[in-house]
C-alpha cells in the first residue's frame, strides 16, 4: 500500500527553498487540490517575484511568471480569455500587499474567477529579510534594523480584512501551515478555493501565514513558536467572507 | 474588399483590430485615444470578445501579456503618459517573445504633457522603452487607411517574429476623420504550441517567462532574439518615396508630418526645386537602405519632425553622414505648417548647392 507520494501536480524539479522554509510545504497542498480534483491538464499557474520566483519550474500545470506584483492582472487576461480553464496566482507579501496593491484589490472587487495562494511570512526573503507590508510592529529587518516604527514605516496590511470589506470577493480565508491541525485545515481552504473557481463563483484568496527562517534568522522550530506567538495574534485565523454561505444563511 | 466607411482613425484602428481577429482588449482612459477604448467597450460584448478597463495602463500591459502567453490575439492602446507606465510589461512581453499589439496615439510631453499631437515618443518607441535591449516593430501610419491596415499587420508580424509590435500615431491621426476600407477576409491561423492553454495531459508544461538566472543562458536567448531582429530588418522595411527619382534634395518624415511634408515638396517642386520625400512606414525597422541609396543621390537631407529632433539621428546613422541633415521641427503639440517646411527647404537647397 502507498502511504505517501509526490503529487502528479508537482515536476520532479527539487524545491530551492531554504531549510525550514514552508513554501514546500504551501506547495505540496497545491497540488494535492489540483490532483484531487483533477483539474492539472487544464490549470495554468502564474508565479510571482519572490522565493517562489521559481514556482514555475515545481508545478506540472501550464505556467507563466509574472513582473512583480502583476500576477493578479495576468491571471485576468489568462482567465478572461479561457473562461474554461483553472487559474491561479502564488503570492507573496512584497508581491501581493505592497507592489502589486492595485492589481489584488481590483482583481478581487472585479470578483475575477480566479484562486490566489497569498504566503504571509512578514518579509522579504528573496532579497535577503527586508521590511515587507506584513511585517509586525517593532520586527527587526534589514531595513527596519532597529525594529518597525509605526510611526515612520506605518502599520502591517491586514490583506484578508481589508478585502473582506469589498463587495466583488466570494471567498477570503486565512490559514497557517504551522501545525499538522493547522496545515490540514490550509489544505480544505486551498481545495475549496480551487473548486470555488470550478463552480464560477469567482475570486477566491488564500492567506496562508507562514514562516521564515533564514531572514527572521530563527531555527525552524522557533520560527514556528515565533508565528504562534507573535504573527497569530496580528493576524488572526479564519473565514472572513464566504458570500455563497452568507447567501445560503440568508435564504 | 468592402465598401468604403468614413470613419475617425482610432475607430479605424479598433475595428481593424477586429477584423485580424483580435478579441482581447485592455486599457485605461487616457485622451487623445480613448475613442478605441470606447469601440472596443461598444464591440467586444456583442462579437463574444473581452474589453475590460483596467486599473491602470499597468494591469492592462499584464492582462495583454497574459492572453499573448495564452495564444490569442491581443491588444492596448494608450498615449504617451500611459504608454510609459506599460514599458514594464512591454519589456517582459518583449522578453518573453510573445505576440502583442501597443497603440500610442502620442500626445505631447514630457510629464504630464499636453493632449495635442506631438511624435516625441520616437526615441521610446525605436530603441525598446523599457529596460533590457529589446525592439518592437513600430509601424507609423500616416492616412486613416493606414491605421486600418498597419494594424492587420502589425498583427501578422506579431505573430510571425514573436514580437510585441507597437502603431506610433499621434492625436491628429486619432481624431482625423478620412474614407476607410477594411478587408474581409478572415485572418490566418496560426499554430502556437508553445501557449499556455493547459497541458490536457498530453505534452510537459509549457512555460512563459523572461527569467534566465544563468548568464550564459541569458546571453544565448539574447544573441537569438537579436537574429531574429536581423532578419526582421532584412525583410520587413517599408517606405514610400515621392518625387524621389531626379530628387537633389530629400525631405524625411513620417505620420502626420509627412502629410504636411508632401505638401512642402509639391510648392517646392512648383517653385523649380528638385526635392523628394521619403517617408519611413517603419520606423524600427528603419528604412536604411533606402536613405543610404538617397545619400547617394542627393545634396542634403531635412528631417520633419514634431519633436525637437530625434528620427534625425537614424537618418544620419543610415546615411553615415554622408551628406548635410537639418531639422524643421515644432514640439509640445505643434504642427508645422507646409510654409515652414518650404523655407526649411529653400535653406537647405541654398546652403548645399
Amino acid at each position: 500500500m502507498v502511504v505517501f507520494e509526490k503529487p502528479k501536480a508537482l515536476t520532479d524539479a527539487p524545491f530551492h527553498y531554504c531549510p525550514g522554509c514552508t513554501h514546500g510545504i504551501i506547495h505540496r497542498l497545491v497540488a494535492e487540490a489540483i490532483d484531487e480534483l483533477g483539474i492539472e491538464g487544464k490549470t495554468v499557474g502564474v508565479a510571482p517575484v519572490g522565493c517562489a520566483v521559481m514556482a514555475y519550474n515545481y508545478f506540472a500545470c501550464d505556467m507563466v511568471e509574472a513582473a512583480h506584483g502583476r500576477a493578479p492582472a495576468i491571471a485576468t487576461g489568462l482567465k478572461r480569455c479561457m473562461p474554461e480553464n483553472i487559474i491561479f496566482t502564488y503570492q507573496g507579501d512584497g508581491d501581493l500587499a505592497s507592489i502589486g496593491m492595485a492589481e489584488t484589490v481590483h482583481s478581487a472587487s472585479r470578483n475575477e474567477n480566479i484562486t490566489i495562494i497569498f504566503v504571509n511570512n512578514a518579509i522579504y526573503g528573496m532579497t535577503g529579510g527586508q521590511m515587507a507590508p506584513t511585517s509586525l510592529p517593532g520586527q527587526v529587518t534589514q531595513t527596519s534594523p532597529y525594529g518597525r516604527d509605526v510611526e515612520t514605516a506605518g502599520y502591517p496590511v491586514k490583506v484578508s480584512e481589508m478585502l473582506s470589506t469589498l463587495d466583488g470577493p466570494e471567498y477570503i480565508e486565512r490559514v497557517a501551515v504551522n501545525s499538522v491541525k493547522n496545515v490540514k485545515a490550509a489544505k480544505k481552504a486551498i481545495k475549496k478555493a480551487f473548486q470555488n473557481q470550478i463552480e464560477g463563483k469567482g475570486f477566491s484568496l488564500i492567506e496562508v501565514v507562514s514562516t521564515c527562517p533564514t531572514n527572521w534568522g530563527m531555527t525552524p522550530s522557533n520560527a514556528l513558536k515565533w508565528l504562534e506567538e507573535n504573527m497569530l495574534p496580528y493576524y488572526p485565523l479564519g473565514v472572513y467572507k464566504d458570500r455563497s454561505a452568507a447567501k445560503k444563511e440568508e435564504e | 474588399m468592402a465598401e468604403k466607411v468614413l470613419m475617425k482613425g482610432n475607430e479605424a484602428i479598433a475595428e481593424a483590430a477586429i477584423k485580424a481577429g483580435c478579441r482581447h482588449y485592455f486599457g485605461y482612459p487616457i485622451t487623445p485615444q480613448t475613442e478605441i477604448a470606447a469601440y472596443m467597450a461598444k464591440r467586444m460584448p456583442k462579437i463574444g470578445g473581452t474589453f475590460l478597463q483596467a486599473e491602470s495602463e499597468v494591469s492592462a500591459i499584464n492582462m495583454v501579456y497574459g492572453v499573448a502567453g495564452a495564444g490569442f490575439r491581443v491588444m492596448t492602446s494608450s498615449s504617451s503618459p500611459g504608454v510609459s507606465l506599460k514599458q514594464e510589461g512591454i519589456s517582459y512581453i518583449a522578453g518573453a517573445d510573445l505576440p502583442a499589439l501597443i497603440v500610442n496615439v502620442q500626445r505631447g510631453g514630457p510629464g504630464l504633457g499636453g493632449i495635442q499631437p506631438s511624435q516625441s515618443d520616437y526615441f521610446q518607441a525605436t530603441k525598446g522603452g523599457g529596460h533590457g535591449e529589446y525592439h518592437l516593430i513600430v509601424l507609423a501610419p500616416a492616412s486613416v487607411q493606414e491605421m486600418a491596415d498597419l494594424t492587420i499587420k502589425a498583427f501578422d508580424l506579431a505573430d510571425q517574429y514573436h514580437v510585441p509590435t507597437m502603431l506610433l500615431a499621434d492625436g491628429t491621426m486619432g481624431q482625423m476623420m478620412e474614407p476607410v476600407e477594411l478587408p474581409d477576409t478572415p485572418p490566418a491561423e496560426v499554430e502556437k504550441p508553445w501557449a499556455v492553454r493547459g497541458t490536457e495531459g498530453k505534452r510537459p508544461h509549457n512555460i512563459i517567462n523572461s527569467l534566465y538566472l544563468d548568464p550564459e543562458l541569458l546571453e544565448k536567448t539574447n544573441f537569438e532574439r537579436f537574429e531574429r531582429y536581423a532578419k526582421i530588418e532584412e525583410n520587413e522595411c517599408m517606405s514610400e518615396s515621392f518625387m524621389m527619382e531626379d530628387a537633389e534634395y530629400c525631405v524625411v518624415a513620417f505620420g502626420i508630418a509627412a502629410r504636411v511634408a508632401k505638401n512642402a515638396v509639391v510648392a517646392a517642386r512648383k517653385a523649380g526645386l528638385k526635392v523628394g520625400l521619403i517617408r519611413p512606414i517603419t520606423l524600427w525597422p528603419f528604412p536604411k537602405k533606402v536613405l543610404a541609396e538617397a545619400a547617394e543621390q542627393v545634396k542634403g537631407f531635412l528631417s520633419v519632425e514634431l519633436s525637437m529632433g530625434q528620427m534625425i539621428e537614424d537618418i544620419k546613422l543610415a546615411t553615415a553622414c554622408k551628406k548635410p541633415v537639418e531639422l524643421c521641427c515644432r514640439t509640445g503639440g505643434m504642427i508645422p505648417t507646409p510654409e515652414q517646411v518650404l523655407e526649411s527647404i529653400e535653406k537647405l537647397a541654398k546652403e548645399n548647392q
